[in-house]
């Protein structure tokens, strides 16, 4: 049985019993426990069923990379699936569930598959579901994703809150244990800003729980020490509970701060996601250990050495009261000293070497525990905890050659240098053969923009794994860094003294020639049930490249990243390649470290704060009335102003019929309104206008085209001229940032020499538009401007004041009507608003949408970007050369619409079409031709690109592109439907109203 | 949320309607930056800083762009007296006292509020008094000045003033002090 020791734990306070739940069940743990040392006080070994044959599990692991110890956490709106046990910390009232398994963690059905293991081999997916084919859709997927998926989803929205923080410092050091200390001590002397993070909640790292001396001390006192001269410099910061996730490229990292986990009622932040910028970062990441690969390696009870000890001296729990070690190496032999030193039994230490006689070795013998060498586990007796391990030859095949009782197995493979944020950023590693361990090749660091390394690792993570190198590497990496920010640094570090260890051995697979039988009960990955065999059949299968038999058998593809069997499995693929580890190589180590949540990674982002909304300066009046809402861009705009009771197609056609009729308000702020200044306006606008600019009077407008250098129309507008050098570009809605942006780069990069400026005034116009027969009437009884037809033309403007209010008056219309834009200050926008509505209340005035502006352009035959725009557009398609100048040298898009293709007679045209009984053609409806196409789908000959019920004629009318289209009028064609027979449809002008413009220019 | 006893960590106020001319041209010019120095009653600031001198100042916005603030009902005729000594040179002025809301950052952790939104360096070190910033807040453009005493000022597009005021608010939250930023920096 698993328990809690009656003395010590350094990280426990007895005085502070905490509650928890597991499955149910009532549990008690102590304030400073995590949950997977809580759970294993309380006799609870297996806490989870692996993810494919629903096998026993228990934590393998004391820390971030446990793969097995997964629970769900919490409960409602602060559920989270998926927690590791190992790195959440117990708090009162915690509540935690097992999963994947049904009905219950003791009696669970899926447990079958292991039974079906034999026939559910690496690859079975991609074997077994080949055939029939059509029972993949309706068979095989919809159980294999009845299956699939580890933990199950929240239901209800995130109770916390999240938020992220940047900071730039000078050195940033990842990993709080003594190298990371010790790196940071070095630089901050120096005199580096450095922000030094640690993913526990405690300094120091595992040399406590290892027993290093540093400068003759304990190492807690050493760490003690170390913290107090940290905290005392203004230019060091300090973060426990803050995990470095990635780095990326120009010194960028993530980091992960977990603030409220262990204290859910704390107001503030759950977590905080830091955005570094660092000009140099250390990676003082440590090792984690590797399972050893024997059969039965994961029967609850099996754990890490290493762990093995953490629970018992940092949380005074015994993962069993006899605990059998196996290893290939010394650092083995501190467990088996910790837990003679706890009062526990060591029956055997099984050393896979021939010999063992190091210091450790010669320790643990002297206190009586037996070490037999050349020997290995060859089966591990227990389902759901282990009673007890057959041991045989090292290098044999399997054969028991004696049976010892136990209640737990403390395995050892040696370490593995945690390299993940060395390699996120392009950091090689070499492999070290001495010591088996793929470790950071310093000559191959990740580079800056200077082609100088900007990551340093230190420590254990750069290999040093000895308490006296890990200590004076540390010195050297925070003095690296301090000379690489242009500190003088001293590198000499607190001086790290531990037992020394004899070479260790590498063992891929124990026993070293085992059957397949035995083969297929050693796992390398924990989380996704992958074991030595199926990493062997891949091979046999002719998977050679890492990369691939990652894929293929899943190995390394869980949330735990295959921390604990990236090398075991690649090590397994060599030997079955008959290869060498750093000609397989390893897969890619990419960020983030552990799994962030996706709070953390939206921040503040969520709710009414998710994205920017813009609001003009009518905004309020829209939400008043009762305006239903169209995005357009970032803003929401009006679509249509449903009365009560109205439907919003009912609203559209009315406020359409009122604005022919009577008088119409457009909030048409949304407007990109650009100044376009200096000498040379006139001239740079002749080069992005595909039409004529700078003949433009002052005084007078012009409708004109942009295009993209590929001679796609990419925006349209009215310009009007202010003066001789100044030009107010209006833009779409959508796109004025975008071009806004395209000018300036025009007049950045290859127009540096032109005197023009651009200032974007989107935001300093409100701007309204007036339109209908009695729009004049309206605005003449606002008083103070002339706005005769003899006084301001169609395609003019006119400055003054309206009610009061400084106007600019733009005598334009998008509608066909009689039509006035009028801006003015966005603050006095909704004054002006107001003024309009309370003026024209007796001629009916009525604001209207987005949807009745479509619909009146589409009358008058006006193209819409978006609408007869894609992207694939040129002017000439829509009959629009009339706006494109032959008369000047060059505009872009020029040359781009005199390419063969652009000039094809074959393009599809703008055309007019309506139906023949009235009705609305579908959107986006494509014309269909004689004929198939290679691929025997229909021949095409146009689509549909503007439809509408038009509720002045009453009747559907479109605009679409189609093949010599204006040619073809009066031709009735064929429009596919969805949902029924094609549609006949007549090709007609695409002015259906008022084709005089009549009605506009009164 | 606003529990008494734990109150927000900073506090965020729209500032009133507030003047401001946009000038673009070269700032170093000697006519542009006496004209900009006649109206503003500061001297061109260099980059990346702002100067101010009571209700008056400019901020250095781009090498080409200044952001002259001023009383707004000083607007007019600042912007007739740049027009005029700007004559035949090539600066642009405009009134964009409307384009705009103005927010100011104040409280013991107001730098670490716009530190959570804004991906500049807002160190105390990179960012004191006198220093300006063209920068991000989440998902808007802004702008950012410090005003010494741990007080910031910002602009944004008038369009986002509600996005923008419910960022700094949600940012200023209870118990969300960084603990990064010296308290009143």
């Amino acid at each position: 049985m698993s328990f809690r020791l009656e003395t010590g734990g350094r990280l426990i306070d007895r005085a502070a019993p905490l509650d928890f739940a597991f499955d149910g069940q009532d549990c008690t743990g102590f304030a400073g426990d995590t949950l997977a040392a809580a759970l294993l006080a309380n006799d609870r070994v297996m806490v989870a069923r692996s993810f494919k044959y629903h096998r026993p599990r228990g934590a393998v692991a004391a820390g971030a990379e446990e793969p097995n110890a997964l629970v769900g956490l919490g409960q409602g709106a602060r559920f989270e699936p998926n927690q590791r046990a190992t790195t959440t910390e117990l708090f009162q009232g915690l509540v935690a569930e097992s999963q994947n398994r049904f009905p219950s963690l003791a009696f669970d059905i899926g447990a079958l598959n292991a039974r079906l293991a034999r026939v559910l081999p690496a690859g079975f997916y991609y074997k077994t579901f080949l055939w029939p084919r059509a029972f993949w859709k309706h068979v095989y997927e919809p159980v294999i994703r009845q299956s699939a998926g580890l933990g199950r989803a929240p239901t209800d929205p995130d109770a916390d809150r999240y938020e992220h923080f940047h900071a730039h410092v000078d050195l940033l050091v990842v990993g709080g244990g003594v190298a990371g200390l010790q790196a940071a001590l070095v630089a901050g002397r120096a005199g580096a800003q450095v922000l030094l993070i640690e993913q526990t909640a405690h300094w120091g790292g595992r040399a406590p729980v290892d027993g290093v001396q540093i400068d003759g001390k304990p190492a807690d006192a050493w760490i003690k020490s170390a913290l107090q001269e940290l905290k005392d410099m203004d230019n060091v910061s300090l973060r426990t509970r803050t995990q470095g996730a990635g780095v990326y490229d120009h010194g960028y990292a993530l980091a992960h701060e977990r603030l409220t986990d262990h204290a859910p009622d704390t107001p503030g932040p759950r977590h905080r996601l830091w955005k570094i910028r660092a000009r140099q970062i250390v990676t003082a990441t440590g090792a984690i250990e590797r399972p050893l690969a024997f059969p039965g390696n994961d029967v609850p009870g099996v754990m890490l050495a290493g762990a093995v000890r953490d629970y018992v001296v940092n949380w005074a729990v015994a993962p069993g009261a006899r605990t059998v070690i196996v290893t290939n190496n010394d650092d083995a032999y501190r467990t088996a000293l910790a837990l003679l030193d706890a009062g526990l039994a060591v029956p055997a230490i099984l050393d896979a070497r021939a010999v063992a006689d190091g210091p450790l070795v010669q320790a643990a013998r002297a206190r009586g525990v037996r070490v037999l060498t050349d020997r290995a586990v060859v089966k591990v007796k227990g389902k759901t905890r282990v009673t007890g391990v057959g041991i045989g030859n090292a290098g044999g095949i399997g054969l028991p050659v004696e049976s010892i009782a136990c209640d737990a197995v403390a395995m050892s493979g040696g370490w593995s240098p945690v390299v993940h944020l060395w390699s996120h950023c392009g950091g090689k590693l070499v492999w070290d053969e001495a010591r088996a361990m793929f470790r950071p090749d310093a000559a191959r660091a990740p580079g800056g923009q200077d082609g100088q390394p900007f990551v340093l690792a230190a420590g254990a993570a750069n290999g040093a794994l000895a308490a006296g190198a890990c200590q004076a590497d540390a010195g050297r990496a925070g003095a690296a860094a301090a000379a690489a920010l242009g500190l003088a640094a001293n590198a000499k570090a607190a001086v790290a003294r531990a037992e020394d260890e004899a070479p260790m051995q590498p063992i891929w697979i124990m026993p070293g020639r085992a059957g397949p039988d035995l083969r297929m009960k050693m796992f390398l990955d924990y989380q996704n049930d992958v074991k030595v065999s199926d990493v062997q059949l891949a091979a046999r299968e002719g998977y050679e490249s890492v990369e691939h038999t990652k894929r293929y058998t899943t190995l390394g593809m869980a949330t735990d990243q295959g921390k604990l069997s990236n090398i075991n499995g690649l090590a397994v693929l060599a030997d079955s390649l008959g290869t060498t580890i750093p000609q397989v190589g390893t897969t890619t180590f990419r960020p983030p470290y552990t799994p962030l949540t996706m709070g953390a990674i939206a921040g503040e982002a969520r709710g009414e704060i998710f994205q920017p909304l813009r609001r003009t300066p009518m905004q309020d009046w829209h939400e008043d009335h009762n305006a239903a809402f169209e995005p357009v861009g970032q803003w929401r705009r009006p679509y249509c102003y449903p009365q009560p009771g109205e439907l919003r197609e009912a609203a559209v056609y009315r406020e359409v019929s009122n604005t022919r009729r009577n008088v119409g308000l457009l909030d048409a702020s949304t407007l990109g309104k650009l100044l376009v200044q200096g000498p040379d306006a006139g001239k740079f606008l002749d080069l992005v206008y595909t039409n004529m600019m700078s003949t433009l009077k002052p005084g007078r407008c012009r409708y004109g085209l942009m295009c993209s250098e590929n001679g796609f129309l990419m925006d349209d507008g009215v310009v009007a001229r202010l003066s001789e050098d100044a030009f107010v570009c209006h833009t779409t809605s959508g796109g004025a940032d975008h071009v806004h942006q395209h000018l300036e780069e025009w007049l950045q990069t290859e127009w540096w020499d032109l005197k023009v400026h651009v200032v974007n005034l989107t935001e300093q116009f409100a701007q309204v538009a007036v339109v209908g027969p009695k729009a004049r009437v309206l605005l003449e009884r606002l008083g103070g401007m002339d706005l005769s037809k003899e006084a301001l033309s169609f395609m003019w403007w006119s400055e003054g004041t309206l009610a009061g209010i400084p106007a600019r008056v733009f005598r334009i219309s998008f509608s066909g009507e009689l039509s006035f834009e009028v801006a003015v200050p966005a603050g006095q926008g909704r004054a002006f608003w107001d003024a309009c509505l309370a003026a024209g209340a007796d001629l009916g005035v009525m604001p209207y949408g987005t949807e009745a502006l479509h619909i009146m352009r589409a009358e008058k035959g006006f193209v819409m970007i978006g609408d007869e725009t894609d992207g694939t557009v040129i002017p000439q398609d829509l009959g629009l050369d009339w706006a494109v100048s032959k008369k000047k040298d060059d505009f872009i898009g020029k040359r781009a619409q005199q390419r063969p293709h652009m000039v094809d007679p074959e393009r599809w045209k703008l055309v007019g079409l309506e139906t023949l009984d009235g009705s609305v053609l579908p959107d986006g409806a494509y014309a269909l031709d004689k004929g198939q196409t290679a691929n025997g789908q229909r021949n095409t000959q146009g689509r549909v690109t503007s439809t509408y019920f038009s509720p002045t004629l009453g009747r559907g009318i479109a605009m679409g592109l189609v093949r010599h289209g204006p040619d073809r009028m009066g031709e009735v064609i064929e429009f596919a439907r969805l949902d029924g027979p094609p549609q006949p449809a007549r090709i007609v002008s695409p002015v259906f109203y008022d084709p005089e413009g009549e009605k506009q220019n009164v | 949320m606003s529990d008494p006893h734990t109150p927000m960590i900073a506090q965020i106020a729209q500032a009133p309607a507030q003047g401001m001319i946009t000038l673009r041209g070269a700032l170093s010019a000697r006519k542009i930056a006496a004209a900009a120095r006649a109206v503003a009653g500061v001297a061109m600031p260099g980059p990346l800083e702002c100067r101010f001198d009571g209700a008056r100042g400019i901020g250095w916005m781009s090498p080409d762009e200044a952001l002259i603030l001023l009383p707004r009902q000083d607007v007019a005729e600042a912007l007739a007296s740049l027009q005029k000594a700007l004559v035949g040179v090539h600066a642009t002025v405009v009134d964009v006292s409307d384009a705009r809301a103005v927010f100011r950052v104040t409280g013991p952790h107001a730098r670490e509020v716009l530190a959570k939104l804004s991906p500049a360096d807002l160190s105390p070190a990179a960012f004191g008094p006198g220093a300006m910033r063209r920068t991000r807040l989440a998902q808007v453009p802004v702008a950012i000045w410090a005003e010494g005493d741990g007080a910031f000022s910002l602009i944004c597009f008038r369009s986002v003033a509600v996005y923008v005021g419910a960022l700094l608010a949600e940012a200023a939250q209870p118990g969300g002090a960084v603990g990064y930023f010296p308290s009143g920096a």
